[in-house]
């Protein structure tokens, strides 16, 4: 199960969402991702490792490239949960029309 | 009553709208009074939510606690803000992850006898939420953050 605080943390920084949107155009070496930002290596790399550890990108291995790519089972993932969450919801608020039409029954009665 | 509604106004916020056919005061008591909660914030089918302990007052600390067949989870937090039958401002910790809270907020709008509630969780770092409690509504939640909901689309 996706942890989704964890993908909502790693969502919460603005470089980390320039470089999902970055990725999201294709896969893109370190390098590549670096160029727009005015930012060490180190730094993205370590951004990088935020985003692989919430599950949204992953590594592929070519020859002495590391390409980094988006992962979109993370994503329909995240999706699902939002669709659990929905319907928790729907039904706790079917439960709450029930029970605010009890407490005007209660009221007229007074 | 409108049907529910769910937006990711942003990668970080979740929004949940629906109206209800009452009063504000009453909904307003459904959302505040332990009795009252107990009966409908029950979640998924087959539980339960046996302790609910509210003490509504800024600082005032709250938990909920729901049972399915053997198994237990708790919810806890505290109110931040509080402004009766129109704001509420609280934090949320599930104990299944003690390390993530996130900042609820819930605005509650009467109008010609209905009641619309909009719920929006904030899962934005703390320090973006804090920038998000000194200026509601204002920084920390603009559009330009791509949606989720975009950012899903397009991947899946």
């Amino acid at each position: 199960m996706t942890n989704l605080d964890t993908v909502f943390q790693a969502l919460s920084d603005p470089t980390r969402r320039a470089i999902l949107e970055r990725l999201i155009q294709g896969e893109a070496t370190v390098d590549e991702i670096s160029e727009p930002f005015e930012m060490s290596q180190p730094s993205i790399s370590r951004h990088l490792k935020v985003l692989e550890q919430a599950g949204l990108i992953t590594t592929r291995i070519d020859g002495t490239s590391r390409p980094r790519r988006i992962e979109p089972l993370a994503f329909a993932a995240i999706e699902d949960w939002l669709t659990r969450y929905r319907a928790i919801w729907h039904a706790n608020y079917e439960r709450l029309d029930d029970l605010l039409e009890e407490l005007k029954q209660e009221d007229d009665e007074k | 009553m409108t049907p529910l509604s769910m937006t990711t106004p942003t990668d970080t916020t979740i929004e949940i709208t629906r109206s209800f056919n009452a009063p504000v005061s009453m909904v307003w008591r459904a959302h505040t009074e332990p009795d009252l909660v107990k009966q409908w914030m029950t979640g998924p089918p087959g539980h339960t939510m046996p302790e609910c302990e509210i003490d509504l007052r800024v600082g005032g600390a709250y938990r909920y606690v729901w049972v399915w067949d053997d198994n237990r989870m708790s919810a806890y937090g505290t109110f931040r803000e509080i402004e009766v039958e129109r704001w509420l401002l609280l934090t949320e910790t599930f104990d299944i992850f003690p390390d993530n809270e996130t900042l609820v907020e819930q605005v509650f709008r009467e109008r010609e006898g209905q009641t619309t509630v909009t719920m929006s969780l904030h899962y934005d770092s703390k320090e973006t939420r804090d920038g998000v409690l000194q200026s509601p509504m204002k920084e920390g939640l603009e559009a330009s953050y791509q949606s989720l909901e975009r950012l899903i689309s397009e991947t899946v």
